[in-house]
């Protein structure tokens, strides 16, 4: 064998897990997805075409049209506070501090991303829990009375956003850290200059300068928090009602429980329709608020 | 005087910061060592002083926790390494050889790290089906280990090593096979360390597939049983589940503890593509 053979076979041998994989991982799926839209199956009887029925069957499902609009509310609050958090913090951190002090702040608040959302989502339900959970008992403290966290349909709301946001903002802070430490340091002793410094420091100078990776961040935060599953199947399995019911969770009932595939896939299609649009709309917006260097 | 101020308003604002991120797991560390009986009583005790581990025996007992544990490690571990070889594998293809059409797979790949799971789902799950490996750890671990994110890195990587370690090799008559084996595939190593490391926190802590995939108890992942279990157990063991949520933390720790660094580029890597 000539070494342009071997290396010929070496590149199909080293290329086909992956190849191969995600062919039939992904892109087989998507087809199917495409296809499964336009059916009835619920796997027992043979698959029945139904047109565009499975879509039009979305717009008048309430619980469909609920789930959107909580996962649209749930996009919009989460990642804002994630967001606003994730950068607060990474100013305060990337301020003159100790060396030590700073590696134990940026590691504390890394930390909750390598949890697992449902061993969180365990812990937080007791912590949120009406009558024994250690929140309202600290609330008690100061004569505030117990709160009905997970058993009001807007507090439930509010718990599924503060337990992702617990979770995820480091997600944020770790890409606003790296964005923060590129800013030259004689950017702002010429900002100084001309009495730049507090908030207008802040506003003019590091948010222009950090709006790439803003951008960034907030793309990969909306994406993710599109997908939200785990925290409100632990936390309230979606109720109380369907008050934190989200779209992927309705995948998964329409799917799994209800045998509705179709159904199920059809949903799917339209979150990713989403997910790129929104990741479009985005890149737009860019343009016109993104300062490059 | 002017400066003390902002700079103590400073440190307050990252220590709130640091309590409100730690104290729930603390909660979770401290309360999982009280007796049974007494972890709903109030006020919580946030120091273990005398520290009860009948929870965690009674985790071990009442509940399978050492096969969730071992499911659990299993299915990470296989995921882990098996990323590990096909990212480097076909990452090294990507960066270092020339052929026609290589654009266009590696566009194809790409592509596909844009496609959210929950969407294939339904697909995937009648793929499993049809394969017979409903209800086995292997209904997990197959469709885990190609991985488009983990060769976009490896790419990344094996364009960052120097060319001409290959072209000397090559000078010297080594196969393609030796250039990668010994040459390329050592200096990769660090590479290969973020592929499997972010693996391994993204599968131990994956709730969403096990749940959808694994019919039989005995095939449950950690955090599949332990939301089970949560559902199943009383109000008056909550010390005993959180015996096992920090169970299930402790692999996440140490990754955290010793992974950071890699953890950190992976995560990064992906926002600078």
């Amino acid at each position: 064998m000539t070494t342009d053979s071997r290396g010929t076979l070496l590149r199909w041998i080293f290329l086909a897990p992956t190849m191969l994989g995600v062919g039939l991982f992904v892109l087989v799926p998507i087809v199917g997805s495409l296809v499964l839209a336009f059916f009835r199956w619920d796997i027992i009887t043979s698959p029945r075409f139904v047109g565009l029925q499975n879509f039009t069957d979305l717009a008048a499902d309430s619980t469909v049209a609920v789930s959107f609009l909580n996962t649209a509310v749930f996009v919009v609050v989460a990642v804002a506070a994630q967001l606003a958090i994730a950068m607060l913090l990474a100013v305060l951190v990337q301020s003159r501090m100790p060396a030590w002090l700073r590696v134990f702040f940026r590691s504390t608040f890394f930390f909750p991303l390598v949890l697992s959302a449902a061993s969180v989502s365990i812990l937080m339900k007791y912590l949120f829990n009406e009558s024994y959970g250690v929140i309202n008992w600290a609330l008690s403290l100061v004569g505030i009375p117990a709160v009905p966290w997970l058993t009001s349909p807007q507090w439930a709301m509010v718990v599924v956003i503060a337990v992702y946001v617990w979770q995820n903002f480091g997600f944020s802070f770790l890409l606003f850290i790296g964005g923060l430490a590129a800013v030259p340091q004689e950017v702002y002793e010429a900002g100084a200059i001309d009495g730049a410094t507090g908030w207008r420091r802040f506003r003019h100078l590091t948010l222009p300068l950090v709006s790439p990776t803003v951008l960034v961040a907030s793309v990969m935060a909306i994406i993710s928090a599109l997908q939200v599953f785990d925290q409100p199947y632990v936390l309230t399995r979606g109720g109380p009602g369907d008050s934190t019911r989200t779209v992927v969770m309705v995948i998964y009932e329409s799917a799994f429980r209800e045998l509705e595939f179709g159904r199920a896939s059809a949903i799917g299609l339209v979150l990713m329709v989403l997910i790129m649009l929104v990741t479009a709309a985005q890149f737009r917006l860019a343009r016109r608020f993104v300062f490059y260097q | 005087m002017t400066r003390k101020l902002p700079s103590l308003a400073r440190y307050a604002a990252l220590a709130v910061a640091a309590v409100l991120t730690l104290g729930p797991v603390w909660w979770t560390f401290t309360t999982s060592l009280r007796p049974a009986a007494e972890s709903f009583s109030l006020p919580p005790s946030f120091f273990p002083l005398s520290p009860d581990f009948s929870s965690y025996a009674a985790v071990f007992e009442q509940i399978g926790v050492p096969l969730l544990v071992l499911n659990s490690a299993l299915v990470t571990g296989v995921i882990a390494v098996g990323q590990m070889i096909t990212a480097a594998m076909a990452g090294y293809v990507f960066a270092r050889m020339e052929f026609r059409g290589k654009n266009a797979l590696f566009a194809i790949v790409l592509s596909t790290m844009m496609v959210p799971a929950q969407v294939t789902i339904v697909p995937v799950f009648m793929l499993i089906r049809g394969m017979g490996l409903s209800d086995t750890l292997l209904a997990l671990i197959l469709p885990a280990i190609p991985t488009a994110f983990g060769t976009f890195l490896m790419r990344q990587y094996f364009l960052g090593l120097p060319l001409e370690l290959g072209e000397a090799a090559a000078i010297d008559g080594a196969s393609p096979w030796r250039t990668f084996s010994s040459i390329y595939a050592p200096l990769a190593l660090p590479g290969m360390a973020i592929v499997g490391v972010l693996a391994f926190n993204f599968h131990w802590n994956e709730f969403f597939r096990p749940l959808i995939f694994m019919i039989s108890e005995q095939n449950y992942t950690l955090p599949l049983g332990l939301v089970t279990l949560q559902g199943n157990l009383g109000t008056g063991s909550i010390s005993v589940v959180l015996a096992g949520v920090v169970l299930s933390m402790v692999p996440a720790v140490v990754v955290f503890l010793f992974g950071q660094r890699y953890l950190r580029e992976g995560l990064t890597a992906g926002a600078s593509k």
